[in-house]
């Protein structure tokens, strides 16, 4: 199950992996206005496909590992820096720190495939599948609205909590990390349209307001 | 755009969802004895009804999660919204009008849990269109 996580001398390769997005860095350095709208990309974390049935057994002894399962939509589970994002009544995604990743000392893949063990259930590592942007600043939330059906407004969407939605017509997980942090999980083929979109979404929030 | 409402997500845009056809036809019991024509019936042959129609709907971009909707084909008003496996409602009172596209699901029930026929009924997508909705 977490086959790939076991490949030795994986480490060497660090230095030569490229993220999906990393041919967009200078531009987002450059779009990014401080304060306003920041854009950056955190990729090579780790991350799990979890799939089992969160009544059961087995889902307690899942659940234990990374410290708690989201029971319904939007509501993230886990603790200690490791995030469960609600994907479908018995699908969730767990997000770590890349050091929490097997081929690098940790384990967290193959304790939650030890804890699944025989049972009805699936334990993928999928870090290689998405990437993450992270936005931020007071127009966070402006720019997401230009490509989200979504109510974004702070009463309604509020940080600790995750939607799997669409923005800019690209199928994605939308967290909101802070009052004004979002962070967007969009599959790894998708990130440069997603980042392209996003700067352009951004851009007029570098000129100044025009009353 | 119809906001439908999913069972596990709550009200969300159509386009992420996909369309699954008529709802409640069931695979034969025998399907080796069918001949051509009953076969092409049970392939290609659905309703094409005037009125309420039930239908299957997925949260493709969602929960990935299949459910029945039984929807006017003439107003598009949502008359309810119910799981696989379970029959159709027999008269489904229309829900209070929902605003927006919303992150709240309308029930706790989830997949596998007891049948939900709270429907969300949706008039025209011009007096539901969610606030910020450029699709």
């Amino acid at each position: 199950m977490a086959e790939t996580a076991a490949l030795d001398g994986i480490n060497g390769l660090q230095d030569i992996r490229r993220s999906p997005a990393s041919h967009l860095a200078t531009a987002m350095e450059a779009g990014s206005v401080e304060g306003t709208a920041i854009l950056e990309e955190s990729p090579f974390q780790t991350m799990v496909g979890l799939r089992v049935d969160p009544h059961s057994e087995e889902g307690a002894r899942v659940a234990d590992v990374v410290g708690g399962l989201p029971a319904r939509c939007s509501e993230v589970g886990g603790a200690d820096g490791v995030s469960v994002l609600w994907l479908g009544p018995c699908e969730f995604l767990v997000v770590a720190p890349e050091e929490a990743h097997d081929s690098l000392g940790g384990t967290l893949i193959g304790s939650l495939a030890a804890a699944l063990g025989g049972d009805p259930g699936q334990v993928v590592d999928l870090s290689a599948n998405r990437t993450i942007f992270e936005l931020s600043g007071t127009r966070a939330r402006a720019v997401l609205e230009k490509g989200c059906s979504l109510d974004l407004h702070p009463r309604i969407f509020l940080p600790g909590t995750a939607v799997n939605t669409e923005v800019g017509n690209i199928p994605l997980i939308l967290e909101k990390t802070g009052e004004e942090s979002f962070r967007l999980f969009p599959r790894a083929s998708f990130a440069g349209f997603l980042g392209r979109w996003l700067l352009d979404a951004m851009r007029e929030y570098a000129s100044p307001e025009v009353p | 755009m119809l906001l439908i409402s999913c069972p596990n997500c709550g009200s969300r845009d159509e386009t992420e969802f996909h369309y699954g056809g008529q709802a409640h036809v069931p695979y034969p019991e025998n399907p080796a004895e069918l001949d051509d024509r009953q076969w092409a019936e049970f392939l290609f042959y659905r309703d094409n009804t005037r009125g309420a129609f039930a239908e299957r709907w997925l949260h493709s971009t969602g929960c990935r999660q299949w459910f029945n909707m039984l929807r006017d084909t003439v107003t598009y008003e949502i008359q309810a919204v119910y799981p696989m496996g379970t029959g159709r409602p027999d008269s489904a009172a229309p829900a209070p009008e929902s605003g927006t596209a919303s992150t709240a699901p309308d029930s706790t029930t989830t997949g596998t849990a007891a049948p939900d026929i709270s429907g969300t009924s949706t008039g025209p997508a011009s007096t539901t269109a969610p606030e910020g909705a450029t699709k």
